[in-house]
């Protein structure tokens, strides 16, 4: 078992090294820099800068350092947890980031949990009453989840929300406590706001995920184990939910680890259709802009976020399944 | 059972894998539906000029936001399809300037009718179009599913997206089709330290965000770059993330290969290892090859939908569903204009069509696996 | 002799609903299990063994379905119930399973859960009949273990069925089948997965807790060995009928179906002549979907009566009464 949680920490460690590493390497991409961009805007805005200001302003934020140099600086201060000043906000990252990073995350576990809560006993079900008209319903729901882009499905429900309930769909929060300090009414504001794009992040994945649950549960059923809990005298309901569910949330739960990426991914642009005050539209924009340290710390703490996620996962099927605790192998 | 007869148990031993995998997939109705559906699709895309009423570029200020219009079957003449031309009104109260149809002004519709100048499968020009109005004036035409802010015809433009929205799932897919290959390939076939470091990688780049990183690649194409440009490069960033499933499939199929009997006699028999490879292996799960790609296409597409949706992806003057949607990205403009939401309807139905086609396939190539 | 009938089946008939039509699998059975006697059913894979063992046990997979016959618990007793009458997910029936009747598995890779440990299976079966604590439970637990023969059984007790050889699983699985102390167990092909000397240490302990707890054992198998080993009558099936019944000895010295006749020529003998070729049944059993008109043995068999044994299915056994269902019995 220590065997198994070290490969999989160190996975996760080079993993972010090669985020940070990507990142670092794609805001480097376009040609040009900040401060081009920077004298482009002052140059359409009527003033100037001068050669030595440019040349000043590049010393200034490193940019005139080769890349490795810039990169390894970069990291040595992100490990101190200083990210840089954004230049556009002209106010250091983590300050701009602020809430959005936290809340990027709470709404994409908030789609976890719905896509475990809702998929697996769907799953269930669909597997135990194979062809009933419950059945039918939900492979055709989760056909729907599946045809929809997610963003689709965000803009669908906000026009259908906005047409027939005159309301503004969308945001965490109601309009007092969008600027407000956090509180339990905070809290509780955003709990009440979560479930919409919650439910639109997580239709994908839970179609998905009932699929894989169904088809599982299907072979296992037909095992012997089953037969011999059966042979037991055993409740039905008792059998199944013990013995063959158990066995299928294996592949469930290894399904869960690259559904946290997915999440992570679709509510940046869920969040930018209902304007959620989260990372993704913070990141369009500071892409945009050639934002670099705004950009870059964005990309890699979401990364680094997801890949914690992933880690938290794979301890969980750590924990389901007793031949990799005992073994360190399934 | 149904008695065989001696026959058609002939034919089913004698039967090349392709052909089981054809008669599997036939009872699946939904599939064999889905295929129709796609190669339509393809058609489409291929004869999408034909297919289209009004010039898909061709803006005009005065047509902006025009409802969509319905083609009138009959009249007092009998069977005589037509619309009607549009007039516009000014609202006095708010000066806006709304279109009603003007019942006086009726305009024949008709088959093969001559509409805007286009290039037929890059062959010859012509200006034939399916349908279209005969007579009227240069900014008269079939609204179905209205216009857009430019005033340019909706349903027109969708059409002519059809083209660039699959072509690029296409281009991507096989991109990521060969690196698919050869590193699943490699993976599968060498096993080792070789397969160990090619899996890291593989899971490294799937704990990855991708959309984050799509925005990353594709913000960082210089505004300079030509429309064609543009489209190879988001090929290539699309099918950058999308080659890790094909490469695990590829890889499953070739380790599982590895060990089957034949196989093994290939290779005592003194078959090099190209030959092995192409004549015995790829056979095997050539099948299955083409249901993951079938599944793996609706991804690249909703990529690039979702990428151009962002600007981030295909810029006009391009044309695709994603920069269609992109319309309708605001709300005050959607309530008032809710036709702009149509360019959906042919991404979901390509999604779900892809989805039962490459699960058929998926079926018919391995019914036990 | 006068054992007490624990069992008695009764005309059962089973039949399995496929797309490509109806399939018969079970026609006419009728056996007799009795406290402290081994009865053999014996037969080539396909011929019901299994799907007879599950139908008692209510335990039938769709699309299997009983259309037929009785299985009568404790008969002409007061307490004769007909477990075909019974709701198969009642707690009466399944009070019953694991409290009157016990299943042993074949495979014992696969039989037991690899997510729990055996002690946590094994409780389970205990607890299922009777109400005791976790801690009695456990205990009873260990003591099973014990039973069967596994050394160190309050450690084995937390160990998983991964950690055991297949010789211990089995016996695992002949313990949970006797958690409940049933007066019936039913063993379906035990040490058909298992070793030649594992087999014989399974068999041998079989025999042991039949006549310590007077157990009526029902034992399924296609080994010959076997049979002439642990049993005291043996049933033969073929295609889901039975076509022979007879006491252990009179079987092998005297058997009266072509079928029997054909299973026992094809037992390898040490005594045979050097590289003689080894007896088979020719042609193969045909698929239960397809069963030749009237005695489904006829394109096998080497007395067939062309005329006789096409036109109509031989008269069924009762049960209890040895002999053969084959027209070869029947005066002409």
């Amino acid at each position: 078992m220590l065997t198994y949680l070290l490969q999989r920490l160190g996975l996760a460690l080079i993993t972010c090294i090669c985020i940070s590493a990507l990142t670092f390497v794609i805001i480097r991409l376009p040609p040009g820099d900040f401060v081009d961009a920077y004298i482009a805007n002052l140059v359409a805005s009527g003033s100037s800068v001068s050669q030595e200001q440019a040349a000043a302003m590049r010393i200034e934020y490193g940019l005139d350092q080769p890349i490795i140099v810039q990169y390894a600086r970069w990291m040595g201060r992100v490990l101190q947890g200083d990210f840089g000043v954004s230049m556009v906000w002209r106010r250091p990252v983590s300050e701009v980031i602020g809430d959005r990073l936290w809340l990027t995350m709470v709404v994409s576990v908030a789609a976890l949990f719905l896509t475990w809560a809702i998929a697996l006993p769907i799953g269930i079900y669909s597997a135990v009453r194979q062809y009933s008209i419950g059945d039918y319903l939900f492979t055709t729901i989760g056909f729907i989840g599946l045809a929809i882009p997610n963003f689709l499905l965000a803009l669908i429900l906000m026009y259908l929300g906005f047409r027939y309930l005159g309301l503004s769909v969308g945001g965490l929060f109601s309009p007092e406590y969008v600027q407000a300090a956090w509180s339990w009414a905070r809290v509780w504001d955003l709990m009440k706001h979560l479930p919409l794009p919650a439910a639109v992040l997580a239709l994908a994945g839970t179609a998905q995920l009932i699929r894989i649950m169904r088809a599982n549960l299907l072979d296992e059923l037909r095992r012997p184990y089953v037969v011999t809990a059966r042979a037991k005298g055993l409740s039905e309901r008792h059998v199944v939910l013990k013995y063959p569910v158990r066995a299928a949330l294996n592949p469930f739960a290894s399904s869960i680890a690259y559904l946290f990426p997915y999440l992570v991914s679709g509510s940046i642009v869920v969040s930018l259709v209902l304007g959620l005050p989260t990372v993704g539209p913070l990141l369009l924009q500071a892409l945009v802009a050639q934002d670099m340290f705004l950009a870059g710390a964005i990309v890699l703490l979401l990364g680094v976020m997801t890949v914690i996620g992933t880690l938290i996962s794979d301890l969980l099927l750590m924990w389901i399944d007793p031949r990799i605790r005992l073994e360190g192998r399934s | 059972m149904s008695a065989t007869t001696a026959e058609s148990q002939d034919r089913w031993a004698e039967a090349t894998q392709l052909q089981l995998t054809w008669w599997r997939f036939r009872r699946h109705r939904l599939a064999v539906v889905s295929l129709v559906v796609v190669v339509l699709f393809y058609l489409v895309a291929a004869f999408a000029d034909f297919l289209a009423i009004n010039d898909p570029h061709a803006t005009d200020a005065r047509r902006s936001f025009i409802p969509p219009q319905a083609i009138h079957l009959f009249d007092e003449d009998g069977f005589n399809p037509h619309v009607y031309g549009l007039r516009g009104v000014r609202n006095m109260q708010t000066f806006q300037l709304t279109y009603t149809p003007d019942p006086n002004r009726k305009l024949p519709v008709r088959l093969f009718t001559r509409g805007y100048t286009y290039n037929l499968l890059g062959l010859f020009e012509t200006d034939i179009h399916l349908l279209g109005v005969v007579g009227g004036q240069r900014t008269d035409g079939i609204f179905l599913l209205g216009t857009d802010q430019l005033g340019r015809d909706l349903l027109s433009r969708i059409i002519v997206a059809t083209r660039v929205s699959l072509s690029i799932g296409l281009a991507g897919v096989t991109l990521s089709l060969l690196l698919g290959v050869i590193l699943g390939g490699i993976s599968g076939l060498y096993g080792g330290w070789v397969d160990t470091f090619i899996q890291r990688v593989i899971e490294v780049l799937r704990s990855i965000p991708t959309i984050p990183l799509w925005m990353g690649l594709a913000a960082a194409l210089p505004n300079t770059w030509s429309t064609t440009q543009v489209y190879f490069a988001i090929t290539v960033i699309i099918s950058l993330i999308g080659w890790t499933d094909l490469a695990r499939v590829v890889r499953g199929r070739f380790l599982s290969l590895r060990e089957e009997d034949f196989v093994v006699a290939a290779e005592l028999a003194g078959a090099t290892q190209g030959r092995v490879i192409f004549r015995h292996m790829l056979p095997s799960f050539a099948s299955h090859i083409i249901a993951a790609v079938s599944l793996a296409l609706p991804a690249m597409i909703v990529s690039e939908t979702a990428l151009s949706f962002l600007g981030l992806g295909l810029r006009p003057p391009a044309i695709s569903w994603g920069i269609l949607l992109q319309d309708a990205q605001n709300i005050q403009v959607l309530a008032n204009a809710p036709w702009l939401l149509s360019a959906a309807v042919p991404v979901i139905v390509v999604i779900l069509a892809f989805n039962f086609l490459g699960d058929g396939l998926r079926d018919a190539a391995d019914p036990y696996g | 002799m006068a054992e007490r009938t624990s069992l008695a089946v009764r005309d059962l008939a089973v039949h399995f609903a496929m797309e490509q039509g109806t399939v018969r699998a079970l026609e006419g059975v009728s056996f007799d299990l009795h406290a402290g006697r081994t009865l053999g059913i014996v037969g080539e894979s396909g011929c019901g063994k299994s799907v007879t063992a599950r139908s008692i046990l209510r335990i039938l997979d769709r699309p299997g379905k009983i259309v037929g016959g009785s299985i009568l618990l404790d008969p002409g007793t007061a307490e004769e119930t007909d477990l075909i009458a019974i709701d198969p997910d009642s707690s009466r029936m399944r009070g019953i399973r694991g409290g009157r009747i016990g299943l042993i598995f074949q495979e014992p890779m696969t039989a037991l859960s690899v997510h729990y440990t055996v002690g946590n299976q094994i409780i389970e079966a205990v607890r299922q009949p009777a109400d005791l604590s976790k801690a009695a439970a456990r205990d009873r637990a260990i003591e099973l273990l014990r039973e069967v023969g596994i050394p160190r059984p309050e450690l084995r007790v937390d160990a998983y069925p991964f950690q055991l050889s297949g010789g211990l699983r089995q016996r695992v699985g002949i313990a949970m089948a006797l958690a409940g102390n049933p007066d019936i167990v039913i063993a379906d092909e035990p040490t058909t997965a298992l070793d030649v000397t594992t087999q014989a240490q399974v068999l041998d302990l079989l025999r042991r807790l039949q006549q310590e707890k007077n157990i009526a054992l029902m034992l399924i198998t296609h080994d010959m060995g076997v049979i002439a080993e642990m049993c005291d009558e043996v049933a033969v099936m073929y295609l889901g009928r039975v076509v022979e019944y007879a006491p252990v000895l009179e079987l092998f010295t005297a058997p009266r179906h072509p079928y029997t006749r054909a299973l026992l020529r094809a037992v390898p003998s040490i005594l045979a002549t050097p590289r003689q070729r080894l007896a088979t049944i020719g042609g193969a059993v045909p698929h239960p979907g397809a069963r030749p008109q009237g005695c489904a043995f006829h394109p096998r068999c080497t007395d067939f009566m062309p005329g006789r044994c096409d036109a109509a299915a031989p008269p069924p056994l009762t049960a209890g009464c040895t002999g053969a269902s084959c027209f070869l019995e029947v005066p002409a």
